[in-house]
């Protein structure tokens, strides 16, 4: 119907002068954008189907492509923008739920940006990492509450069982089903040699990957999809997942489409099924339903593994994060609403939930009130996009961080946000075997360990600048932060002083 | 072995059931003490009392009986073996079940086998012999929920909200008509042969651990609940 006709975002620029119709572009674009047209001697392009992944311009060979933004546009109003018309066509058109992937794109104030580090100047002497020994070591879990002595009047070692991370920065969870078998061998990889964890997400652990299970957190949600006992005891954590941050207060739907035979078997349903996770977990009504899953879990792997429960960041996140603290939970892990997703209502991601900066220093600050704060560590995502951010979220009170998009981006996605649609032309959010082996684990493993080297790196430059030798004595330094452009009420939520004050 | 729970929590009750090597252990006085056979692979355990929430939480193959009634999340997210329970049942019994079976002698409480699935050899059996609560087997993705409603009178043996959400798996319902008011996710129809054949041996098992006669038992009215696959997940998404 000509209302519905939308006209593309984009429009792929092709400089005829170096094409040379290799058709390298028409190979690489699962999406059909590119065609040689014989009668015209020339390559083609439907820029309709164009996704803006870049998948086509980064292996031109002579640079002929490039995509750039549409100027076609509707009469400019700042109320109903573009996207706000063509998202009322296309819901008019086809009466479905308006579906979006990765994290929150709106332009919500980014609270990374308003806090600036410390550092020291004459007084206390900053601390050159390349000379001195820096430690960013992390233990995760509940820690004693007290110097237990046996009769003899021994020490008993009391220590709840650890997370060691060598960086503090793990890979959160993205299930295999969201993201491909070689973007999993890379994460596992990855994980490994670095010292660090990656999350199974929901979508249950590859046999393949069972090798990897000292570095690994096995996840158990609302659709408990290859739930068993020998899986929590495969890994070295166990996160219960109660919320996403892209997506508080829905569950997930895998479409059955891309349940293939791996799939099926990993997740233990049937190929070609839908898998549904409910909203909530239907055993949790309460924090002591919670508890129950949690001492379960306990129960099931010996006590010998952390229990990780995971929420989103939402109102009234401090009040639940002490309920958390105290439903026997050894590390609790807040996602923030930037954090991705595979796909997510579109309204929900966009509209639901709080920015991570504040739910933290809001759940670091209730604990310590409360004094449970060593009871739990406590583990941020949703949007680190780099070691200034990972340094800002340890000052206000992590004890480490997870990131996905930054790994999938060191993997090699475009953030072209379409990762619902299964034709991922990196290989990394795709079933499609022959887009899968795009990416190369051995390519992935050695990128992210890049990333991560650099980071532990600059963020043994940042401690060092502020006369810090070791990440316990970052953690929940909030006077190593100043706000910058806030206004009294947020400063007062993340517990920091103004610039110049 | 046996095994006195008097006066034992559940962790300390249950640390001594692990260290103890027997394949036969037996459990007495058990007074609402959590997790027992939770995980557990081969096993036969006989419990008498009332063993307390998350009884064979995870269970990987055991056998376990209970002589007495058993409360909340009974066999969640079983994996293999069977729960024989010879009372009535709490709430959230057989919650992400994907295989094994549970047979309840009475009634079960509310949400009962929601999310339970099947997989290739795997595939979760729910019996219950006299009444269930609301919410029984909503999301349904796989496996079998029988509800026998002895004592019921013909009457629909569940209460509301019966597989909302359901997308595969069977409840099998005893009553004398067909329910009504179930959401639109639910087709209902009269037993098959088909169906009395999956059934037979279920009602079989029940009657050998309750007693009953399990030819007339079979041989009553029975309604099937299937999901309707013209209102399955598929809900239309429009991309950005």
């Amino acid at each position: 119907m000509a209302i519905d006709f939308l006209y593309p975002q984009y429009e792929v620029v092709r400089n005829p002068m170096r094409c040379i119709s290799c058709r390298a572009c028409e190979r690489q674009c699962a999406n059909g954008v590119h065609h040689y047209d014989v009668d015209f001697g020339c390559m083609m392009s439907d820029e309709s189907k164009c996704v803006n992944c870049h998948r086509c311009v980064s292996l031109c060979p002579t640079r002929a492509l490039k995509i750039i933004k549409t100027d076609h546009t509707f009469k400019e109003n700042d109320n109903w923008t573009g996207k706000a018309i063509s998202e009322v066509y296309r819901q008019a058109g086809t009466g479905g739920v308006l579906l979006s992937s990765m994290g929150n794109p709106e332009p919500y104030p980014i609270y990374w940006d308003k806090l600036l580090i410390n550092a020291s100047q004459v007084t206390n002497p900053s601390i050159d990492p390349l000379r001195e020994p820096m430690e960013t070591r992390t233990t995760l879990g509940a820690k004693p509450q007290a110097i237990e002595r046996d009769e003899d009047g021994k020490l008993m070692d009391n220590m709840p069982p650890q997370l060691t991370l060598n960086i503090p920065v793990m890979f959160s969870a993205m299930s295999y089903g969201s993201i491909s078998y070689n973007a999993h061998a890379s994460l596992a990889r990855a994980a490994t040699a670095l010292g660090t964890y990656y999350n199974t997400g929901e979508g249950g652990l590859h046999q393949d990957f069972y090798q990897y299970g000292p570095n690994t957190i096995v996840q158990v949600a609302s659709g408990r999809f290859g739930v068993h006992a020998d899986y929590l005891n495969a890994g070295a954590a166990v996160e219960i997942k109660m919320g996403q941050g892209a997506k508080p207060g829905i569950g997930g739907h895998l479409p059955g489409i891309k349940v293939g035979a791996d799939i099926s078997r990993t997740r233990m349903i049937p190929e070609g099924t839908d898998a549904i996770s409910p909203a909530p977990h239907h055993d949790i009504y309460s924090i002591e339903d919670l508890r129950q899953l949690v001492y379960s879990i306990k129960e099931a792997t010996h006590y010998k593994k952390p229990v990780i429960v995971k929420i989103a960041a939402v109102h009234n996140v401090a009040a639940i994060a002490s309920g958390i603290a105290r439903s026997g939970a050894d590390i609790i892990a807040i996602d923030g609403f930037r954090g991705g997703t595979g796909a997510a209502p579109t309204r929900i991601r966009d509209n639901v939930g709080i920015p991570i900066e504040l739910a933290l220093a809001a759940v670091d600050q209730r604990l310590r009130e409360e004094g449970i704060r060593d009871r739990v560590s406590i583990v941020i995502g949703g949007s680190v996009r780099n070691s200034a951010d990972l340094v800002k979220a340890i000052a206000l009170g992590a004890d480490a961080v997870y990131i996905a998009t930054a790994a999938l981006l060191a993997l090699g996605c475009h953030l072209c946000r379409s990762c619902q649609t299964g034709k991922c032309n990196w290989g990394i959010a795709t079933q499609r075997p022959e887009l899968v082996k795009r990416l190369n684990p051995d390519i992935g493993e050695k990128r992210l360990i890049n990333l991560l080297t650099s980071w532990d790196h600059e963020l043994k430059e940042m401690m060092g600048g502020m006369g810090i030798n070791s990440i316990e004595a970052l953690r929940g330094n909030r006077l190593m932060l100043r706000g910058i452009g806030l206004t009294q009420k947020e400063l007062d939520i993340l517990g920091v002083k103004h610039a110049g004050e | 072995m046996t095994f006195d729970a008097t006066g034992l929590y559940y962790r300390e009750l249950n640390e001594a059931v692990r260290a103890c090597p027997d394949t036969d252990v037996e459990i007495t006085n058990l007074c609402g003490q959590r997790y027992i056979a939770c995980g557990e692979k081969n096993r036969r355990m006989t419990l008498r009392g009332t063993p307390g929430n998350g009884l064979g939480q995870y269970m990987d193959g055991a056998q376990v009986e209970v002589f007495g009634n058993a409360q909340e999340s009974v066999g969640d997210t079983m994996n293999a073996g069977e729960i024989v329970i010879h009372g009535s049942c709490g709430d959230a019994c057989g919650y992400g079940m994907r295989g094994g079976r549970i047979l309840i002698e009475g009634n079960v409480g509310y949400r009962a086998g929601i999310h339970m699935k099947a997989y290739m050899e795997h595939y979760p059996v729910l019996i219950v012999g006299g009444t269930a609560g609301s919410f029984l087997g909503e999301y349904l993705a796989g496996g079998l929920i029988a509800v026998l409603g002895i004592g019921a009178d013909g009457a629909y043996p569940c209460r509301f909200f019966c597989g909302t959400g359901m997308h595969g798996g069977k409840i099998i319902l005893r009553c004398n008509e067909a329910p009504s008011g179930l959401p639109r996710q639910v087709l209902v129809r009269e037993m098959s042969d088909e169906d009395r054949a999956e059934l037979a041996p279920h009602i079989a098992a029940y009657c050998q651990h309750f007693g009953g006669d399990a030819h007339a038992l079979l041989a009553q009215r029975y309604f099937v609940l299937t999901p309707n696959p013209a209102a399955g997940y598929r809900q239309l998404y429009t991309f950005e």
